[in-house]
């Protein structure tokens, strides 16, 4: 076995290599790459489309329907590439392109926040133990008892109008959301602590943060990267919630959930669906990308399928 | 041996216990798992010390106590005649260069995540030195690989390749006693030698000396020149390795010698079953702990714990029991 093997591979290349080979993580890539361009360059693309999320277009509404756009799929036309808004006869297009921008940018920046302080204090409480991993512990439990939503609306009430709303939001969702990968990453490098190359290192002499980042952590960063994956839609989903719930971004930022949230309406009458159509798709698009792609990184380093590829 | 009588000590374990408490509520009577409970034992330089028992006898958790890898509950550690019992943190580095320890499961010592090359650098860099890769290269061929073997990874290695890198690990450091923790154990029976000559052949080479902790008494036979036998976290029976094997005095011992297999067809053996299980260390019997399973026992075995005593009138030889088996009469194999 040893002798023939042509090259030497770290076991975090390779399953990056298994990645590149999966399908549907490579359509899942494709699609991130995509609404990640889209939300850098959404500014570019609104100036492209001559049209701002701002401006009111009354004329295109008809008004013996109230209010609702004039002409077919919600009043999709060269100017209005997805159409305008019901009511305020707003350039769709402009809020879509913004409004994701707008939710992946919180999602990331989320996600970041979580997976540092989350896999730091995973690993920590597991290495050091004791009443340090008993408190952790209990913090973890404490977040997930919490009434998270209620908390968040009533935080979004309360905390006053010149807060920055995105500020509040990753705040609120990063405070709440670290225990869950904390936790998963405290029960995973517990079981990598009792195993002996922890004990070796400490044998020779390696210092505790030496064990936590050289010998713990690059064991642990397939499965932190796996759940930041696949934290990143749940974020979005989040994000999109709260607004929808009116406690994220405020108007006229534009955002995703806020969107969803106005078009209910004019969904149930059957007036104008299109207005759910498009920041549906977007919404949903960035949930199933980067759930593939989540998918695709958690198989490549799942050892069970390894022998399969 | 008489000759080595006066060596360097390497190692010095004073009345050691060491007790795992169990988890419970605190106004539960505390209850803790004797794991060792007082050992004395200790290690001269150019020895190799065979520490044998049964799973569950205390022989790893004596190992990681002597490596400083446990604190004792009670008890010294002396190491090269200093007591280290109580410097921990940054002040044990010195110490961990005089004693180094080879695990049992080479899979599991093995970080998968880092070349052999980052492996065997780990205990230079925890000195606080940069190791040149003639350095690593010189380790590597001591345990018979080579240096095309430092870009690989744990995972492209047979068990008893991955062995032989822990065992460089642990030379690193040039240490003057190597503690082994069932180092062959988890090996192939085919490999298991080879392994076992590799530590013989260090030993000559180095003047290391050597604790070696196994259940398989073939293996210890092999290599070992002085033996001592553990039963539920205390020494039963310790003395020169060919004394104990041909004229053992504890029953403890002798029940465990007769069922080592011998390899000769027609020679038939005197196999003592012993029956029942060991004792739980929470609670291990009063007086002597192998009174439960004895075939020897009395009403005093359960009176007091007997202490080591020279048998066979031998000061090296030295057994725990109120009834030692007798020195056997000269016989031929």
């Amino acid at each position: 076995m040893s002798s023939s093997v042509a090259a030497a591979v770290s076991p975090t290349r390779q399953a990056l290599r298994r990645a590149r080979k999966d399908r549907s993580a490579r359509l899942g890539a494709v699609l991130v790459v995509l609404l990640v361009l889209v939300a850098a360059a959404a500014p570019l693309l609104v100036k492209l489309s001559g049209q701002d999320p701002y401006t009111y277009h009354l004329d295109l509404l008809d008004p013996a329907r109230g209010n609702a756009p004039k002409g077919a799929l919600g009043g999709v036309s060269s100017d209005h590439w997805f159409g305008v808004e019901p009511l305020t006869g707003r350039d769709l297009f402009s809020i879509v392109v913004l409004g994701l921008r707008t939710s992946l940018t919180i999602a990331i920046v989320v996600t970041l926040v979580t997976s540092v302080v989350g896999t730091l204090i995973g690993i920590s409480a597991a290495y050091f133990g004791g009443w340090y991993d008993a408190v952790a512990s209990r913090v973890f439990d404490f977040l997930f008892g919490f009434p998270q939503l209620v908390f968040m609306i009533a935080l979004g009430i309360i905390v006053p109008a010149g807060f920055p709303r995105w500020l509040l939001l990753i705040l609120v969702l990063s405070v709440f959301g670290w225990a869950s990968l904390a936790r998963l990453i405290r029960n995973q490098a517990r079981s990598l602590v009792a195993r002996e190359f922890v004990e070796a290192a400490r044998s020779v002499g390696s210092s505790g943060w030496h064990v936590i980042t050289r010998e713990l952590l690059p064991n642990l960063l397939g499965p932190v990267l796996v759940i930041a994956t696949l934290a990143i839609p749940g974020y979005i989903g989040a994000e999109a919630a709260l607004s929808f719930l009116g406690v994220g971004v405020p108007p006229p930022t534009p955002s995703l959930g806020r969107s969803i949230s106005d078009s209910i309406a004019w969904v149930y009458t059957g007036a104008d669906p299109w207005f759910l159509f498009f920041p549906g798709v977007a919404l949903f698009v960035a949930v199933l990308g980067f759930t593939l792609l989540g998918d695709g990184v958690r198989d490549a380093f799942d050892v069970r399928l390894r022998r399969t590829t | 041996m008489t000759t080595q009588s006066v060596s360097e000590e390497l190692l010095r374990l004073k009345n050691v216990r060491k007790y795992f408490g169990l988890p419970g509520a605190p106004w539960r009577q505390a209850q803790a798992v004797k794991a060792v409970d007082g050992v004395n034992f200790v290690v001269r330089k150019g020895e190799t010390v065979g520490l044998v028992g049964e799973s569950g006898s205390g022989k790893s958790t004596l190992a990681r106590v002597a490596t400083r890898l446990l604190d004792p509950t009670q008890g010294s550690v002396e190491i090269g005649g200093v007591d280290v019992t109580n410097v921990r943190g940054r002040k044990l580095r010195p110490v961990r260069r005089k004693i180094q320890m080879v695990f049992q499961d080479p899979q599991a010592s093995l970080n998968p995540r880092q070349s052999v090359g980052t492996i065997l650098s780990t205990p230079f860099r925890a000195q606080g030195i940069r190791p040149t890769r003639a350095q690593l290269v010189e380790l590597l061929q001591q345990v018979g690989l080579s240096e095309e073997h430092l870009e690989r990874y744990p995972h492209e290695f047979s068990g008893g390749q991955r062995q032989r890198i822990g065992i460089a690990r642990a030379l690193s450091v040039k240490p003057d006693l190597l503690v082994c923790d069932e180092p062959v154990s988890a090996l192939d029976v085919s490999v298991q030698a080879q392994v076992l000559n590799l530590l013989a052949d260090l030993r000559d080479e180095l003047g290391l000396s050597y604790v070696l902790v196994a259940h398989d008494l073939a293996v210890v036979r092999q290599v070992t020149s002085r033996l001592a036998v553990m039963y539920l976290g205390t020494i039963v029976e310790e003395g020169p390795a060919d004394q104990v094997y041909s004229a053992p005095a504890h029953p403890y011992t002798k029940a465990l010698l007769s069922a080592v297999p011998v390899p000769e067809p027609g020679v038939e053996r005197d196999r003592i079953v012993l029956t029942g299980d060991v004792p739980t260390p929470i609670a291990p019997p009063s007086g002597c702990p192998f009174r439960t399973r004895c075939y020897k026992v009395q009403d005093v075995c359960a009176t007091v714990r007997p202490v080591l005593e020279p048998v066979h009138g031998s000061t090296e030889h030295r057994a725990a029991c109120y009834f030692p088996e007798p020195p056997p009469p000269e016989r031929t194999r």
